[in-house]
């Protein structure tokens, strides 16, 4: 830990320990050598949002590589947290790729299993799955705070981390779903952001559950969300995506607007809506919103839920 | 045991492309069992390749055989007269079969018939289930008997990923059929024999130099070794 407390000093750290409400993007880099898409994506999100999570190969999607990705983010103001998935490296290239983005300046790392390499464009290609994202977890926080190698060499300049996790409390075993959380805190993480929440109700049961355990004082965690564009994405959410769990009025709701604007409208009037609601939620330190490929649409809804302006941290 | 299944009658062309003495050879063992490379099914693939010859107006000499286990010097010396017979044999055993038959008959060109997939276990008649990785390192004893390594499409080790559901994997096979979820049978097992406390273990990560990883292994019994 540095001399002020803090494990890596990010903004998104400063954030929680200065007790706020933390707001973070999602940023998904494109499936070509462009900066111009990760930078105009990066901005609208720079001043409404405290970090940015840069997405690391979406879906089982080639795309530009997430810690490339992160440091153009931060060129354009925003600050990454930079997502690895455990289906694309061993523990080696996980550390390489670690070092290497936080010599860059890249603080804050959000560890994910990954979608199945089936899902992707390559779906003939190896998964590697080498460690699992709880071991992976572990794996950074050794390497910041015990200085050591997963294998335990030792390392002169330790890496600057804060870590985060996701879980799905949409997810089943439903139970268990918690105990996962407790022992990705145990391996080590700082900060758990949810799969998207559209079911409150069932969150709000997943939440008291975290709070039996007493597990929302030792991790700060952040109600996902992601603003529906349309009763289009509405539908293929429920139908299509595993361990999405989208109510019917929901869709009913979107789906009653005419088609285009006034449906984006109200995508966005419900997100502001559910992110009140999910603030209001004894545990719930922040909120992650993932606006799938509707990245400017999130200063409008972080306008609407009170969230604006972002403080500013010395 | 160890599964296979046919190549493509295609392929198996293809493979035997400009050859007309063939030899097929079956094994009685797994690929028996599995339905796919017995006395029977090498019998089977022999008159297919004769008819398609006789088709195509080709000349082609085809017999089958078929030996005990196709991976035992023993059984292979057995047959070594017929295949003496033939220069190109097409093995239709799993692929230690496949290898123990060139490697024992060096002269001759083996070619594989079938593609050896998996360790599997037979669930009902005609349906086998990958039941195990050959990792080197089992983890059974702490998994309620459930392997996470070839039933978890993503071998995890610490519980299941965010797309567990209704008891189903987010993954689906290649005719789209449903896999269970591994996590979700190791949580209820787990429970089920009152050992929940294994499922709040943080695992460590798996050392993979047990396995393939560590490049090919080899067994060695000293104590059964002869003096």
């Amino acid at each position: 830990m540095s001399d002020n407390g803090l494990k890596a000093g990010s903004n998104l750290e400063k954030m929680f320990a200065a007790g706020h409400f933390a707001v973070t993007g999602e940023c998904g880099p494109p499936k070509s050598a462009d900066y111009d898409i990760v930078a105009e994506k990066a901005k609208p999100l720079a001043s409404c949002t405290d970090a940015v999570n840069i997405t690391d190969n979406q879906t089982a999607v080639v795309r530009i590589a997430s810690m490339a990705a992160g440091y153009i983010a931060a060129q354009n103001g925003a600050e990454p947290i930079m997502q690895m998935t455990c289906r694309d490296r061993n523990r080696l290239a996980m550390q390489a790729d670690i070092l290497g983005a936080n010599a860059l300046g890249v603080y804050n790392i959000l560890c994910l299993t990954g979608d199945h390499i089936s899902f992707g464009n390559h779906p003939t290609a190896k998964g590697v799955h080498d460690i699992d994202s709880v071991n992976l977890i572990k794996m950074y926080k050794d390497m910041r705070d015990k200085k050591i190698f997963q294998c335990g060499e030792e390392m002169e300049v330790a890496p600057k981390l804060f870590i985060g996790c996701a879980e799905n409390p949409f997810g089943d075993p439903f139970e268990y779903r918690v105990h996962r959380l407790r022992k990705k805190i145990e391996a080590g993480a700082d900060f758990v952001q949810t799969q998207c929440i559209f079911n409150v109700p069932k969150f709000k049961k997943w939440m008291e559950m975290v709070r039996a355990e007493g597990l929302h004082q030792e991790i700060k965690i952040m109600a996902g969300i992601t603003p529906i564009k349309g009763a289009g994405m509405a539908r293929y959410m429920q139908k299509f995506v595993p361990g999405i769990d989208v109510p019917q009025e929901i869709v009913d709701r979107i789906a009653a607007k005419e088609k285009g604007e006034p449906q984006q409208t109200e995508g966005k009037k419900l997100g502001a809506e559910m992110i009140k609601e999910l603030a209001e939620v004894e545990g719930v330190h922040g909120v992650h919103i993932m606006a799938v490929e509707w990245e400017p649409a999130v200063p409008e809804i972080a306008e609407m839920a009170g969230l604006l302006p972002r403080p500013t941290l010395s | 045991m160890i599964t296979a299944e046919r190549k493509p009658f295609e392929e198996i062309l293809e493979l035997l492309e400009g050859h007309d003495k063939v030899l097929v050879a079956g094994c009685e063992t797994c690929v028996a069992v599995c339905l796919t490379g017995g006395e029977k099914e090498a019998e089977i693939l022999s008159t297919e390749l004769g008819i398609k010859a006789k088709e195509d107006g080709r000349e082609l000499a085809t017999e089958s055989i078929s030996a005990i286990r196709q991976c035992e010097w023993e059984y292979l010396d057995a047959i070594a007269e017929k295949v003496a017979e033939y220069p190109v044999v097409i093995s239709m055993a799993c692929g230690i079969g496949i290898q123990s038959m060139a490697e024992r008959f060096p002269e001759k060109l083996v070619l594989p018939a079938v593609n050896t997939n998996m360790l599997g276990m037979p669930q009902e008649h005609a349906v086998w289930l990958e039941r195990c990785g050959a990792c080197g390192d089992c983890v059974l004893g702490e998994t309620g008997g459930i392997c996470p390594i070839v039933r978890c499409s993503k071998s995890l080790l610490n519980g299941p990923c965010g797309g567990s559901h209704d008891g189903l994997c987010e993954v689906t096979g290649p005719d789209n059929e449903e896999i269970p979820c591994a996590w979700q049978l190791i949580h209820d097992k787990l429970n089920e024999q009152g050992r929940q406390d294994l499922l709040l273990k943080v695992t460590e990560p798996k050392d993979w130099s047990k396995s393939n990883s560590g490049g090919p292994r080899t067994m060695v019994k000293e104590e059964a070794k002869p003096v």
